[in-house]
């Protein structure tokens, strides 16, 4: 199969932390100060997740229990960054 | 980073490329007026079933069959279609590829329907001896571009065009590995080729202009003058005595397709 020639910026993509996050769902189990969270990922890991700055500035509240959208940095998967809360 | 592969894994590749030359085949047999390329779609499948080999395009960045069937102005990547019947006078490109034991094989040819016009002809050869030109390039201490220069050099004297926007690759336990390998450029740049070294040297050459464009469906790449266009293509080990065409027989002489 022919290979799609890729646009010369594609480096610059590469280059920006947050392209290379793993997306992942969880569920919420306890608030934390400074807008963090401990969620559970599906796998049953907990990991330590904070607010995605889109989210803190938009007041999307968070409580325990509820389904949300976590981004793993695949450098270290005990951090993330929530990225949506399901309704 | 291009990945040389040892003798063993060039033996794996070869079997894997053995399953994508029979499926070829049976397609070469099946190709007449009035089949449609869904027909075709499942024959291939077939193919790769009997041999135990995964189809390496179903799901490949969310493509949704098992082989690209392109007829006439299509360039690559036509979808599959039980709507599109094969007539009289058509060309069409088909292009498939397995995984077999972790490691990719993928080629392509181009084949007439029933009798065509002689321009038509004659794209389909001069493409198929470019790709014979560019083989004969892959040879340990010749350069990547070496490879690129002798299909467009070959193509364009025959007052054809080399398409741009669709490059041959590296292959190996991934479908599409470094280096991008276009069908045009100057002779004399890139890395030096070395043993183990193995592409998919794949010329996609318009009878009119070289531009193209992409279809709705996010796939079918078609030629913007709507002018014919011919696809051959062989995966292609670099060995101590020059290219081993992974992609069929060893016995096989002669002419790439």
């Amino acid at each position: 199969m022919a290979k799609t020639r890729q646009p010369e910026k594609k480096k610059a993509d590469s280059s920006n932390p947050k392209e290379d996050a793993i997306e992942v769902m969880a569920t919420v189990i306890e608030p934390l100060p400074n807008a963090m969270f401990r969620v559970e990922l599906e796998n049953k890991h907990q990991v330590l997740a904070h607010i995605s700055g889109k989210m803190r500035k938009n007041f999307i509240r968070i409580l325990p229990g509820d389904r949300v959208q976590v981004e793993l940095s695949p450098y270290d998967l005990t951090r993330g960054r929530i990225t949506y809360r399901f309704k | 980073m291009i990945v040389c592969k040892s003798a063993a894994e060039l033996e794996t590749m070869h079997r894997a490329g053995l399953v994508v030359w029979d499926v070829l085949n049976r397609l070469r047999q099946a190709v007449q007026p009035g089949i449609s390329t869904l027909d075709l779609e499942r024959i291939a499948a077939q193919g790769a079933q009997e041999h135990g080999a995964r189809p390496a395009f179903k799901g490949y960045r969310g493509y949704p069959c098992v082989l690209c069937a392109s007829i006439n102005q299509e360039v690559v990547h036509g979808i599959p279609s039980g709507a599109r019947r094969l007539k009289e006078g058509d060309i069409i490109s088909l292009d498939f590829g397995v995984e077999l034991n972790g490691y990719y094989g993928d080629a392509a040819l181009t084949l007439p329907v029933g009798k065509i016009r002689p321009e038509v002809g004659d794209l389909l050869r001069v493409t198929r001896e470019s790709l014979d030109k560019a083989i004969d390039k892959v040879r340990p201490g010749n350069r990547l571009s070496d490879i690129s220069a002798a299909v467009q050099q070959w193509v364009e004297k025959h007052g054809f065009s080399v398409v741009r926007e669709f490059v041959g690759h590296g292959i190996g336990t991934k479908m599409h590995e470094e280096p991008n390998l276009p069908n045009y450029g100057e002779p004399g740049h890139g890395p030096r080729l070395e043993e183990g070294m193995v592409f998919a040297i794949e010329p996609m050459v318009n009878a009119g202009g070289p531009a193209v464009k992409v279809l709705e469906d996010r796939w079918t790449a078609v030629t913007t003058d709507g002018s014919c266009s011919a696809h051959f293509e062989h995966t292609v080990a670099v060995t101590s005595n020059g290219p081993w065409i992974l992609t069929r027989p060893k016995e096989a002489v002669g002419a790439s397709w």
